[in-house]
């Protein structure tokens, strides 16, 4: 699996990176070693083996339904970069 | 003795007995911070002030009768813990402003059993590394040297490698790190110091920042295996803020180390004999083995066949996971944000300048294994392939109750040396991966030198919620190797 | 009934389903303890974990997790014991996390299915394809400022149940019919409320169009439309458009589109192609969702009688008829109120009374029937005074009126009013007199032949008593009277 420069620009894309074009080349080299190297794993026999997601071998706890939580719009902005009163801001985003 | 030779366990007693106070305690170790953290670079953040205070707080609690098992006790906190009003920056600059407005679990634990913060250490940025270069902050120097008066600057390991570098140069009694892939245990190993990354769910996860979920395990390292099991005592226990953490009580870790190897099976996994072994690992394997022989446990060759595909394993789905875990650092809410004209540019224009090199590799990674038409024959894959590796360990622990291999390929390399091809940084942690993919416990325990005076560590594996049976074995090895080399550049060491 | 669009290369018909987004009753969020309250002051219901600080974790919520049952129960759905939360990945303002918590593969219910009634009274029966559970996002605002768009994160982690119907629809008409019914069928489970005004109830709308017999064709969705006027409005626009593409020889793209309902048109969303590559996969944080058979087998127990079951029982057990029926079991609020009249009672005359005046009262004061004037009780009451022969029907409309003026009971009313039926043979026959001496002319007509007029008098024997004789016994005293 080679990947080739616009998939490599999709991928920044995807992963809202910018990745200037100068540096695509070497990227691309990269990115290929790791997933020539990752390669291997298609030799592996998995046939009827179920995949494993979580870490812990235990079923999903699940909490009551109380409020616990919130009633704290300070410390929520607190280290926000741009705020305009309670609110979180970004540059204006046309839907 | 020096205040900062003590081990956790001596100075515990020593405050008690109020042989010393916590508060010279703590102050003999910020002054050796000053000494030689402008070189070693092991604290991004170094909280003297607050760290006096704990201390003085520390004494009186001491004179009330009131000490708890880590009064004034001195740590390095692995700077991927959040820490409340305290910076966090996950050695990222994209966080390189974030003062967390909570405190994480594993270290709010410690603060409730007395401990007192020295600040907050370095490590590779995200936790994503294994020599501790790829931080933002700069990388850390090793406190070991080569033996023969060599001047090349070596690498603790990573990504915990600050917080085994303070360890180890005796700037703290000990430190908390987290493990992915190997991040406790490899650095561990190249500094001479034990280091335990426990069952997966055993510590919890919350106000830690997340690398890669399913794997991410904070544990601890200290220079003696009993002292790990102090700091984990108090690190470990059921968290219902975290939906992984398993709600089993604390065993008493520090009573286990005293259990001993008798009529103990120990296993040897023959894959991990891989060709091109150094001769000196895979002597300091055998005489490993030797020591658990002669403390009466049975040697048991097994097989674990799925553990060279371990490492591709874990570089699917850690980068996939991290992919994931990484995209809220957008410059909205915190952090570092750079300008853009519209959301699009903020965005990219932001993780772009706030991500270094190897982050920025990975998410890419992991964002390709996961996107439409590559998820079955990569990420899927994967995970296929975890669970036969977890099969392997599972089987293996019905004939026998731990397992026995070196830690790390090598001793600590210099800084520059393989920096030029990510996956043969990536093989670094070709032995610890394997315990991170099945979640089970794993230790590495100082166990001799190279012949250039490197450490070199042993890895002791355990089954699931048995890091009673990893710190016994782990015990017998430090007992038995009676490691007692120290870095050239140490707290009061000539440097 | 169906529903077509002529077009020069013949007749094209709908296909269409609909994805609802319902907001759970819940008190907390899905993942976090954050309160879920309409209306509250910006950023003031968000937890850490909403907001995707560092290191924050996610813990659900069981009251969700039962929510979303009851509601699976309720659509006569399979309930899968193993369900599992998956993340879909993509950036945007109101997303902090970059992922939004959801089910793809395996959903927390399967497939069911709703019937829905026509105005024609015919029913059909639409299919459930899932239903699954996932976070919401927040809300940003974009004409507080000229450069800047604004972030509120109250809403961001509410849960939703995301409902998916088989593209069994196939005209405006049953899209309406069915939100309607769904609506009912939640706010019946207490599971959603239903109100499409506040947002708590969204509409995705897939709609597609072909000539009859083919295969489906290529489909655009139009997301979140927020009412059930304007989903049957969007239906018929964008099935026109996609008409017009297909006959001037173009293809349909596929692709997500907004409904404008000042235009009442629909236009294509500023490039979302990428969001289309998700990047699925199950979510690390979160482990399998395992439910025990008892404990769903516990929640069917307690289910409410739900709308059809309840329609049912008000036509066979009360002799409704079906469209009364339907209209009183609309809401479960009305449904109770009528009961509570009806027990013990003429069932069908406080039908009447419930879907007739009192009904028009509500609307004409612009009043629920949780804030009305005129109790079950007392509407009860009404009914009683007239099986009693206390008044007539007549006198009831006033004494209505005036219950819902004053809100007070009927029996004062009557009294204080001095509205009680007349009875009395004797004034009967007195008024009876006066009306036929006060009217010589129409009695020499009727006494022709003219036999209508029989009604006249009537009217005026009871005007001249106020309304209040009781109708019977006039109509006897006149009888007698007039041989």
């Amino acid at each position: 699996m080679s990947l080739d420069p616009a998939t490599v620009r999709r991928i920044a894309k995807l992963a809202r990176i910018r990745v200037q074009e100068a540096d695509i080349p070497r990227l691309q080299g990269e990115l290929n070693a790791i997933l020539g190297w990752i390669e291997q794993l298609s030799e592996v026999d998995v046939e009827g083996v179920q995949p494993l997601t979580g870490g812990a071998q235990i079923a999903l706890r699940l909490r009551e339904d109380v409020v616990t939580d919130g009633n704290q719009a300070e410390a929520i902005l607190a280290n926000a970069p741009d705020r305009v009163g309670c609110f979180f801001t970004v540059p204006k985003v046309v839907e | 003795m020096m205040l900062t030779e003590f081990t956790i366990a001596a100075a515990r007693d020593a405050l008690r007995g109020k042989q010393i106070s916590a508060a010279e305690l703590t102050m003999a170790h910020i002054e050796a911070i000053a000494e030689l953290n402008p070189r070693l670079n092991a604290f991004i953040t170094v909280t003297d002030e607050q760290a006096a205070l704990q201390a003085a707080r520390a004494d009186q609690a001491i004179a009330a009768g009131q000490a708890r098992p880590l009064t004034g006790i001195p740590l390095a906190i692995k700077d991927l813990f959040c820490t409340q009003g305290v910076r966090t920056t996950a050695g990222s600059r994209i966080l390189e402003n974030f003062v967390p407005p909570y405190e994480s679990t594993v270290s709010a634990r410690l603060l409730h059993d007395g401990a007192v913060f020295l600040g907050k250490a370095n490590l590779d940025e995200f936790a994503m590394g294994s020599s501790n270069m790829t931080s933002a902050f700069g990388p850390v120097e090793s406190p070991w040297k080569r033996s023969g008066g060599s001047n090349a600057v070596l690498v603790p390991g990573g990504s915990s490698g600050g917080s085994a570098a303070a360890v180890s140069a005796r700037l703290a009694m000990g430190a908390t790190g987290t493990d992915t892939g190997g991040s406790i245990r490899q650095p561990a190993a190249f500094c001479g110091l034990a280091g335990i990354k426990p069952t997966y769910g055993r510590c919890s996860r919350w106000g830690v920042v997340a690398f890669a979920s399913s794997l991410d395990q904070p544990g601890p390292f200290a220079r003696t295996v009993q002292d790990c099991a102090i700091l984990l005592g108090s690190m470990a226990g059921f968290d219902p803020k975290d939906s992984t953490s398993i709600d089993l009580a604390v065993p008493d870790f520090e009573a286990a180390c005293r259990r001993g190897v008798r009529g103990l099976k120990i296993g040897v996994p023959r894959e991990y004999r891989a060709d091109g072994m150094p001769a000196e690992i895979e002597r300091l394997w055998q005489q490993g083995l030797d020591w658990l022989r002669d403390a009466g446990a049975d040697i048991v060759d097994v097989s674990l066949p799925h553990t060279k595909y371990g490492l591709a394993t874990y570089y699917i789905v850690a980068p996939a996971e991290a992919s994931s875990n990484l995209a809220r650092y957008d410059g909205v809410r915190f952090g570092l944000r750079a300008d853009g004209q519209d959301l699009t540019e903020l965005y990219e224009a932001t993780r772009a300048e706030g991500f270094g090199e190897e982050v920025k590799r990975r998410i890419l990674i992991g964002t390709y294994v996961l996107s439409a038409g590559y998820y079955d024959a990569y990420y899927l894959r994967a995970q296929k392939v975890r669970a036969l590796i977890l099969k392997d360990f599972t089987d293996a622990f019905t004939t026998v109750d731990a397992l026995l291999t070196p830690t790390a390929p090598s001793a600590a390399f210099a800084q520059g040396e393989k920096m030029n091809d990510p996956v043969a940084m990536y093989l670094n942690d070709v032995f610890t991966v394997p315990a991170s993919m099945a979640g089970v416990p794993a230790m590495s325990v100082p166990a001799g030198l190279d012949s250039q005076g490197l450490p070199l560590g042993l890895q002791v594996i355990g089954r699931p919620y048995d890091e009673e049976t990893v710190f016994a074995v782990s015990q017998v090895i430090e007992d038995s190797a009676g490691f007692s080399a120290k870095p050239a550049l140490r707290a009061g060491g000539g440097a | 009934m169906s529903y077509t669009i002529e077009g020069s290369t013949g007749t094209w018909e709908i296909v269409c389903g609909l994805e609802v987004h319902a907001q759970v009753i819940s008190r907390s969020k899905l993942f976090s303890g954050a309160a879920t309250d309409f209306g509250a002051a910006p950023n003031t219901q968000v937890s850490f974990v909403d907001a995707a600080f560092p290191g924050m974790l996610p813990v659900p919520n069981r009251e969700c997790v039962a929510q979303a049952v009851r509601t699976g129960l309720g659509l006569n759905a399979q309930i899968n014991l193993v369900s599992r939360f998956d993340r879909k990945n993509y950036f945007y303002a109101d997303l902090p996390s970059g992922y939004q918590i959801s089910q793809f593969e395996h959903p927390i219910v399967g497939r069911g299915e709703i019937e829905i009634e026509l105005a024609d009274g015919s029913v059909r029966t639409i299919g459930i394809t899932r239903l699954h559970l996932e976070q919401d996002a927040g809300k940003s605002m974009h004409d507080q400022d000229p450069s800047r768009s604004f972030i509120d994160l109250n809403r961001c982690g509410v849960a939703l149940m995301e409902i998916v119907s088989e593209p069994d629809i196939r005209t405006p008409e049953e899209a309406g019919a069915y939100l309607r019914k769904l609506r009912t069928v939640l706010r019946y489970l207490g599971t959603c409320d239903g109100n499409m005004d506040e947002g708590s109830m969204r509409a995705d709308v897939n709609v597609s169009v072909r000539h009859a017999g083919e295969e489906f064709r290529t489909r655009c969705e139009v997301k979140n439309v927020n009412s059930v006027r304007f989903v049957m409005q969007a239906i018929e626009a964008e099935a026109k458009r996609q008409v017009e593409v297909w006959e001037s020889g173009g293809q349909v793209v596929q692709e997500t589109r907004l409904f404008d309902p000042a235009r009442g048109h629909t236009r294509s969303m500023r490039s979302k192609e990428d969001a289309h590559d998700y990047r699925y996969f199950p979510d690390p944080d979160l482990l399998p969702l395992v439910l025990e058979p008892e404990w769903v087998e516990d929640l069917r127990a307690k289910l409410p009688e739900l709308p059809d079951a309840k329609r049912a029982r008000f036509i066979s057990a009360y002799g409704l008829p079906a469209y009364d029926a339907g209209v009183l079991v609309a809401e479960q609020i009305v449904a109770d109120f009528f009961e509570t009249v009806a027990r013990g009672r003429d069932a069908r005359l406080a039908a009447n009374w419930i879907t007739g005046d009192f009904f028009a009262a509500l609307n004409r004061t612009g009043k629920g029937i949780e804030d009305s004037p005129v109790s079950a009780a007392n509407l009860g009451a009404l009914l009683d005074l007239m099986a009693d022969n206390t008044i007539n029907g007549r006198i009831a409309k006033d004494v209505f009126e005036a219950m819902v003026e004053t809100g007070a009971a009927p029996g004062e009313i009557v009294e204080q009013r001095g509205l009680r039926q007349v009875t009395d043979t004797g004034a009967i026959d007195a008024a009876v007199e006066a009306v036929l001496a006060a009217n010589p002319d129409k009695l020499a007509e009727f006494r022709g032949g003219k036999e209508k007029l029989f009604g006249f008098f009537v009217g005026q024997v009871m005007k001249a008593m106020g309304g209040k004789g009781n109708p019977a016994l006039v109509n006897a005293a006149l009888k007698a009277r007039l041989g």
